[in-house]
């Protein structure tokens, strides 16, 4: 391998870590402030490529009916929670957030797709169809189960997936998709070229990971966030709602996925089950960075990116095989690292 | 203000709690002693909402029933717990900030900051630091600030004094003592019981999950019972 291959590599691999990373601060988000794995955000990156695809070639995605679907269902679960609990005062809000919202947002979506909108505004749209999905998965699926285990959380998170990809089938079908690039531009660097896609995928994650710091160092709602992935009970006694924490966490994380389903897209061909493979690796780069660490988790996906990257050049067929033999060491290593842990939460 | 009746709370089958009432009245502060194991925490915890109960509690004569721990703290009820709970990764100030997190009128939070930097200097010092880093006293201290920062009308504290030296316990009592000026009513649940005599109203005495005693403060630091099981055999 020469030196000119290698930065090839390291730049694509940059790139795709990029990706990555974004999906991984998404994970680390929702763990931390839910305990959920959500498996699916892999799913939520390429339903927004698909979705994306689908506005180009002038259709209106199978993603709003999801969205409609999902609404209608979670409304229905909020009103029997709030009669349950004697609580109906509060009956207008969950009528607003769980079906208003989401409605108007798929009305927005049908409505603007009559006009032929241009590429930034398809962008939009897409964005806007994608985010309200997870939150309202949380509100259907994993709410009533919030109090459960991890593990019980995690093998309902994978059925989920499982779940999204079959929809993922009935949407948009068996055909891959690749969309138009963002930029033609590109620029040479110490002999490599570079393409503005590639970038605009750096330049992407930086951003969002500098907007994600700006909002959870200096708003009082990013810092609730924190306070309830720090101390869940230490949170409640502060009067902050784990169920809103939560929502907010799907909703950032969520944005996420989409603006890097968004970025891939033009890059990667995107099936309906593309999302898997995405969001395992960005769960690898979050558990190299210890799953409750953002600059960890950006920089653990990152590597996996350049890893995967090398791997593909020295063995196309064996590059998912090295990726995830990577986490074997990191977990040995961890375990290793990490021995009091459980002394320390009892703490 | 604040009134439990016939309030009993379970542990799967067991009753750690049973048939409690008491009451605290606006601006008094009212202690709960009695030895390790009584059901004196378990008792806060179900007053502030964590753990379910039976019989009827009521704050400033809204019924608490089916309140949830978040809408007890919008309505200003607040619980230091015995583990203080605090964000240790945070920031000294991030902590106290978020203490304020439930008022909906934010234009007083930074003058009440400044006057918990007043109250407890030692916070202004360290507002940088990470809580986890404090010691014992300071952890208590932000604890307290921190509860302040809600603006509490009834602020119900667990053990404060637990595992402090001595010159810090008078100090957390001093200021706890000075809180009635502020017109923050107390409910104080300790094992330290000369302590919280000391410096309360009124006090209830709970022995095996049920109240056994209860009298103005200064009757009960003079009872010859009370005396010989918590006070020391002054």
């Amino acid at each position: 391998m020469t030196s000119d291959i290698a930065a090839i590599l390291a730049i694509d691999g940059i790139a795709t870590g990029a990706v990555y990373a974004l999906v991984a601060i998404g994970t680390v988000l929702i763990f931390t402030v839910t305990r959920v794995i959500f498996i699916p955000f892999g799913d939520i990156a390429a339903f927004t490529a698909l979705t994306l695809a689908a506005l180009d070639a002038k259709r209106f995605p199978g993603t709003g009916a999801l969205v409609v679907v999902l609404a209608c269902l979670a409304t229905l679960i909020e009103i029997i929670s709030l009669i349950r609990n004697g609580e109906l005062r509060l009956l207008p809000r969950a009528l607003f957030f769980y079906l208003a919202v989401p409605l108007a947002v798929v009305g927005i979506a049908w409505l603007t797709m009559r006009i032929d909108p241009p590429l930034a505004v398809r962008l939009v749209l897409a964005l806007m169809l994608i985010t309200p999905i997870a939150p309202l998965l949380d509100r259907i699926v994993f709410r009533p189960i919030a109090d459960g285990t991890v593990l019980l959380l995690l093998t309902v998170s994978v059925a989920l997936h499982f779940a999204l990809v079959g929809l993922g089938l009935l949407f948009f079908g068996p055909e891959g998709v690749r969309t138009e690039p963002l930029t033609s531009l590109s620029t040479e660097l110490a002999g490599v070229l570079i393409s503005g896609q590639t970038m605009l995928i750096v330049i992407a994650a930086l951003v969002f990971s500098g907007l994600l710091y700006l909002f959870f160092d200096f708003t009082l709602v990013g810092k609730s966030l924190r306070a309830t992935a720090v101390n869940r009970t230490g949170s409640r006694l502060m009067g902050i709602r784990p169920a809103r924490a939560g929502t907010i966490a799907y909703l950032l994380g969520s944005l996420m996925a989409g603006v890097s389903g968004i970025l891939i897209a033009p890059v990667n061909t995107v099936f309906y089950d593309s999302g898997f493979l995405i969001g395992l690796k960005a769960f690898v780069g979050a558990i190299v960075g210890g799953m409750t660490s953002y600059p960890g988790a950006a920089i653990g996906a990152v590597g996996v990116g350049i890893l995967e990257s090398f791997a593909s050049f020295q063995s196309s067929a064996l590059k998912d095989v090295i990726v995830f033999s990577l986490l074997i060491p990191v977990l040995i290593w961890r375990s290793l690292a990490s021995l009091h842990s459980e002394e320390e939460i009892e703490e | 203000m604040f009134s439990m009746t016939d309030v009993t709370v379970c542990y799967d089958n067991v009753e750690a709690v049973r048939n409690v009432s008491l009451s605290v009245d606006e601006g008094q502060i009212v202690t709960v002693i009695g030895p390790n194991g009584a059901g004196k925490t378990t008792l806060l915890m179900a007053a502030i909402g964590l753990l379910g109960s039976r019989g009827r509690m009521a704050f400033r004569g809204n019924d608490l029933g089916k309140m949830s721990v978040e809408d007890r703290v919008e309505r200003r009820l607040c619980l230091v717990p015995e583990k203080r709970e605090l964000f240790s990764d945070m920031s000294v100030a991030d902590n106290l900030l978020l203490g304020s997190y439930s008022l909906r009128d934010r234009s007083g939070v930074r003058k009440t900051l400044d006057e918990v930097y007043d109250r407890f200097p030692r916070l202004k010092e360290r507002q940088r630091q990470a809580a986890g880093t404090l010691s014992g006293g300071e952890r208590q201290m932000l604890a307290l600030g921190r509860a302040l920062m809600a603006k509490p009308a009834l602020l119900m504290l667990d053990e404060p004094s637990l595992g402090l030296a001595p010159l810090i316990v008078r100090e957390i009592f001093r200021t706890i003592a000075s809180l009635r000026d502020l017109g923050v009513s107390i409910l104080l649940v300790e094992q330290n019981a000369r302590a919280a005599l000391e410096a309360a109203d009124y006090g209830y005495v709970l022995e095996t999950g049920e109240i056994v005693q209860s009298g103005p403060a200064k009757d009960l630091i003079h009872d010859p019972r009370l005396i010989t099981a918590y006070l020391g055999g002054h």
